[in-house]
């Protein structure tokens, strides 16, 4: 059974064909988010790194990937076990394509459904139909809309053509939104105009623009790093281990990954 | 049946305070499986062990490390990582209003309603106010000893609160560079343009139904009651063709497919 926790980065998320109409074009698909930038790692009394290791309860031994498997719960301690390849063959066809059956304008996309962004890599070869769609999409303004499985999990999804790139947007599906009722809001009563007023004045004097990302720098995690800065030359508080040959942590530059793959020459 | 509400707190613009309470928009459907070791189909634990030795760390033992190299880690204690955490504080900020979707979809990580906390007038004021000027404000606030950086919108009738991610985990479209390769001619240019024409329609979203998560239960249904449901094989992966070819065939397959209906 594959490990749930994300696969090293460097490796793309999913790999199969994009389509419209009969044209194909094969991708893989890369998250468009790098890791949290602040994660600590755990470490023991000497400053070892630790590792996670699952292990059964009534032996305390401990189990290696090989020795687990997924197993739904229905009830009374019983569980149905379901493979990696059972789940995958449960629907073939949508674990491979990702088929853009409409397109829709960009804007229109209710932004409540809008969960995890990815950039599509084109395959070695597949460059021009990659190009002849983000820019037929480029102009139009228009998304597309599919639905395909990635990792056992049925999406839909959203494709935009951002600056010539193909980005990919996770979206939640319509029953997995409450509505304002499920939630118990009530419905909208009267309002007063002097009051929308004094709110439009409040909103025109606060309004900008321009928007500064900057603005959404976490302060935490930039505090943490400053932390980090001034206690590394202070003894006692570094620790240096020897390096696992076959070490999986290596911190790889996503963007680099991407880029590499955008101008991939074949 | 209503939902309960996840913080409480107050909306502030300068000096006018609007009380609100947050709700989660999303309904979280996925198939939930457990981990169970394989001899025993029982669930199992998890523990930290060393990995040199074997050997299991209990939990206080454990120390926090940040790697600034491979292999070189600075220490911080539960001390020094508590007195980073916020003071706690009721007030999202509304600090600047930016014209409506400035802020793309890639920054958003998690939507919430934003229900009202006794002060009607003024929460649907400010929606109305909101849906006139068609801005959204940036949101501050901190909620669960964290820093929450986020969208105010209105949608319908409503406010929501998007949660966004921070802008250095964020990857833009202009860090990276457009794929190289041979460029797509005119002609391809315009049949491929009728053909995303031809798709083009309005989102209902209520038509897109996970069927996978339906076959997945049915299909642990039939496993529980000891049957073999049937699997389909793995198809392999496609090849491509000319695009010239594909695009007149796309075109004229949706073509026919319309005749068929009207």
């Amino acid at each position: 059974m594959e490990p749930e926790e994300e696969t090293s980065a460097g490796r793309p998320f999913w790999s199969g064909t994009l389509t419209f109409g009969l044209v194909s074009v094969p991708v893989s698909l890369f998250p468009a988010t790098r890791g949290n930038r602040t994660s600590l790692r755990m470490l023991g009394p000497d400053g070892q790194p630790l590792a996670r290791k699952y292990f059964a309860e009534n032996t305390g031994k401990d189990l290696d990937a090989d020795d687990v498997v997924r197993g739904y719960d229905v009830g009374k301690e019983k569980y149905v076990i379901v493979t990696d390849e059972e789940l995958e063959r449960l629907a073939p066809e949508k674990t491979r394509d990702i088929d853009l059956k409409q397109f829709v304008p960009a804007e229109s996309i209710p932004p409540t459904h809008f969960e995890r962004g990815y950039f599509l890599v084109p395959a070695a070869g597949s460059q021009k139909a990659y190009k002849l769609l983000a820019e037929t999409m480029d102009k139009s303004e228009l998304a597309g809309i599919a639905t395909f499985v990635m990792r056992g999990k049925e999406y839909l999804i959203a494709i935009f053509s951002d600056n010539g790139i193909l980005r990919a947007e996770t979206m939640r599906f319509a029953d997995e939104l409450r509505s304002p009722s499920d939630v118990g809001l009530p419905k909208k009563g009267k309002t007063s105009k002097a009051t929308v007023t004094k709110f439009e004045k409040l909103i025109t004097n606060k309004s900008k623009k321009q928007f500064a990302p900057s603005k959404l720098e976490d302060k935490q995690a930039d505090s943490l790093l400053k932390l980090v800065k001034k206690k590394q030359h202070k003894r006692g508080s570094v620790v240096r281990v020897e390096e696992e040959a076959e070490s999986d942590q290596k911190v790889i530059d996503l963007v680099q990954v991407l880029k590499k793959s955008l101008g991939a020459k074949k | 049946m209503a939902a309960r509400a996840i913080w409480k707190g107050e909306l502030k613009l300068g000096t006018t305070k609007v009380p609100i309470k947050l709700y989660s928009a999303v309904e979280d459907r996925t198939v939930r499986f457990h981990v169970l070791d394989d001899r025993a189909k029982k669930r199992v634990k998890q523990h930290m062990i060393d990995p040199d030795s074997g050997e299991e760390v209990p939990s206080e033992e454990i120390q926090k490390g940040y790697e600034i190299e491979p292999g070189k880690y600075v220490i911080l204690t539960q001390e020094e990582l508590e007195k980073l955490e916020p003071p706690a504080s009721r007030d999202v900020e509304l600090e600047e209003f930016l014209p409506q979707n400035t802020i793309s979809q890639q920054w958003y990580d998690r939507p919430y309603y934003v229900g009202l906390d006794g002060d009607e007038t003024s929460y649907f004021a400010l929606v109305e106010a909101l849906q006139n000027k068609e801005r959204e404000a940036i949101a501050h606030w901190v909620m669960r000893k964290k820093y929450y950086a986020g969208v105010l919108r209105a949608v319908g009738d409503y406010l929501f609160l998007f949660t966004l991610r921070d802008a250095k985990e964020v990857i833009l479209s202009s860090e990276l560079t457009k794929p190289t390769g041979a460029a797509p001619n005119q002609k391809e240019l315009a049949m491929a343009t009728q053909l995303v024409e031809m798709l083009q329609g309005e989102l209902d979203a209520k038509a897109y139904k996970d069927e996978y998560r339906e076959r997945v239960m049915e299909f642990i249904e039939q496993k529980a009651k000891g049957r073999a449901p049937k699997l389909q094989p793995v198809k392999a992966k496609r090849k491509t063709t000319a695009l010239d070819s594909v695009l007149a065939k796309s075109i004229e397959a949706l073509r026919r497919k319309e005749k068929r209906a009207a």
